[in-house]
């Protein structure tokens, strides 16, 4: 070996530097896709175990359009979910009436007219309430407001729309008021202070520029919450009343999809008709709550790029 | 004699104890192109965010001294956005507005009350010629503002100054992103403003501040050197030895 080859730092030989990149490179690649497999992994688990029934017995006007969902009947068990959907839609629509106001304006309060202390401690507040368990929520629902709904509107049962509608919304509130506060403050501040040099008052800023700038984000937000209130279930059946109605007033009880499969799953024999229903419903909600976060996130991204 | 537009009383800068400019004195007069000419750092722009109290925007920002506009303490101001609406900024990057065109200009009337179309109309096409842009942007007034050149929306900002038919306008380095030809349009502009209101212009171009100032102002490190005549400045009879080697480009 001559002295100049000496010098030169080897290119070829591998040092511990290399071998720790590497493999942490694969771990990460692991944990990255692993998001993906599970998601494959649940849709073909429960396609499997829905594969029985979506051969046989599955009849898709039925199941979309029958409000009938009497899986248990001796004679002839009938597996309509339209009630359920209806169900399902009737609350989360009752909440987000209940969360987008309150969480919107949280999140322009929090984001655009609080200050310091106040500010940080709001977030913090904000974030504990998201952190509490939907159990605790549908307790909530069982025990406090159904007495106060029968006493305040003067009806037979508290445990319906409008019970599990405003718990449901209370439950969704919080995490929408973080995402959107987070598009408020995506906005930059020079567009703030260019609208305050033009004399516009705080609301004034808000309303005519912040608002406009961060909506895709706010809609964003808003979808994220109709997910959730669609994917929920301990709440709602607690808070509903699961029964099975097409409701025609907030004061009716209705069932959800969610809280169908929850109640009934572990009754069913497996392999039954009635389980792989269940777990067609289950399709269905996972094809719902997919498409939904898709489009919140696609809004939400498209926020980002402007 | 008239009273003056703006009279600075005193005026120190601080953040977080860090101060940026030091106890200055000034007087605006109506009807005149204020000039402060300065390096980076010299608090000029600290000096304008004081006067429309932005100050208030940044929490660690302090501002000792009297500011008096119109003869009125504006520390005592009850309706601090009625104040802002009557002093128009030009910032030195365009911030077009997340709105079309149209709507940028049209933002301050609107916020003024003013509803009917065709006085909008008349207002948006007013202001966008003043700041030549009209000609590059009249068949397509509702695009976005964000799409257009950096030159282009610095006119608009400028366009949208205008708009709020300010008493005072106040342009903070206002051509940095304009081309040579559109700054002289716009200069001839700032001419032509000077006889309805008052402008304090902040330039780091000295010519620019030559060109068009009445009396100038020369900034450095947070202090204000000397003011003067603007063309006496220029001509030589400087108090201050830094302004000459400013003003002739041997520093800064």
């Amino acid at each position: 070996m001559n002295a100049s080859a000496a010098q030169q730092p080897d290119f070829d030989r591998r040092n511990l530097d290399w071998y720790i990149d590497k493999f942490v490179q694969a771990l990460v690649f692991l944990g990255g896709i692993s998001a993906i497999l599970f998601i494959i992994g649940i849709f073909v688990f429960i396609t499997v175990e829905g594969f029985d029934f979506l051969m046989g017995r599955f009849d898709f006007v039925e199941f979309f359009t029958s409000p009938w969902w009497e899986p248990t009947d001796e004679d002839e068990p009938t597996y309509g979910i339209l009630a359920l959907i209806a169900g399902t839609a009737s609350v989360t629509g009752l909440a987000m009436l209940v969360a987008i106001p309150f969480s919107l304006g949280a999140a322009i309060f929090i984001g655009e007219f609080a200050t310091g202390k106040t500010r940080e401690f709001l977030k913090v507040l904000v974030e504990l309430l998201a952190a509490i368990p939907s159990v605790v929520w549908g307790f909530i629902g069982l025990s406090i407001m159904n007495p106060l709904i029968i006493e305040l509107f003067d009806v037979p049962v508290g445990l319906n729309v409008l019970n599990a509608g405003i718990i449901l919304g209370l439950m969704a509130a919080p995490i929408m008021t973080s995402i959107a506060e987070d598009a408020l403050k995506a906005v930059p501040d020079r567009y703030r202070e260019a609208a305050e040099a033009l004399g516009a008052t705080r609301w004034q800023v808000v309303y005519k520029v912040v608002l406009p700038a961060a909506k895709n984000g706010l809609l964003g937000a808003v979808l994220l919450g109709v997910g959730r209130g669609f994917g929920e279930t301990m709440a709602v059946l607690m808070a509903t009343g699961h029964a099975i109605n097409i409701p025609t007033s907030i004061f009716d009880s209705v069932r959800a999809l969610t809280a169908t499969i929850a109640a009934e799953l572990g009754e069913t024999a497996q392999g039954s008709d009635h389980y792989g229903a269940l777990f067609t419903i289950g399709i269905f909600l996972f094809l719902i709550t997919f498409l939904i976060n898709l489009m919140a996130d696609l809004i939400v991204r498209g926020v980002r790029k402007q | 004699m008239v009273a003056p537009k703006l009279v600075v009383e005193g005026l120190s800068i601080s953040y977080g104890g860090k101060t940026v400019l030091h106890d200055i004195n000034l007087e605006v007069q109506e009807n005149e192109i204020f000039g402060i000419i300065g390096p980076a750092n010299a608090g000029k722009t600290s000096f304008l965010k004081a006067i429309n109290r932005m100050s208030d925007f940044e929490s660690d920002m302090q501002v000792s001294g009297t500011i008096r506009f119109n003869g009125r303490d504006i520390r005592t101001l009850r309706n601090l956005y009625a104040y802002r609406s009557r002093i128009g900024v030009v910032f030195p990057l365009p911030v077009g507005l997340p709105l079309t065109i149209y709507e940028n200009v049209a933002l301050a009337p609107r916020l003024r009350g003013v509803k009917h179309r065709d006085e909008l109309d008349e207002m948006v096409e007013r202001c966008l010629k003043r700041a030549a842009l009209w000609e590059e942007v009249k068949d397509r007034l509702h695009v976005l503002g964000s799409l257009l050149s950096g030159g282009q929306q610095q006119r608009l900002t400028i366009a949208r100054a205008l708009s709020q038919e300010p008493e005072l306008l106040m342009l903070d380095e206002f051509s940095i992103a304009v081309d040579p030809v559109t700054t002289m349009r716009i200069e001839d502009v700032l001419k032509e403003l000077k006889r309805e209101i008052t402008i304090i212009l902040v330039t780091n171009l000295v010519q620019q501040a030559r060109r068009l100032a009445d009396r100038t102002a020369f900034f450095l490190e947070g202090k204000c050197v000397e003011i003067a005549e603007t063309e006496a400045l220029f001509t030589g009879t400087v108090q201050d030895q830094r302004t000459r080697d400013y003003i002739e480009g041997r520093f800064g």
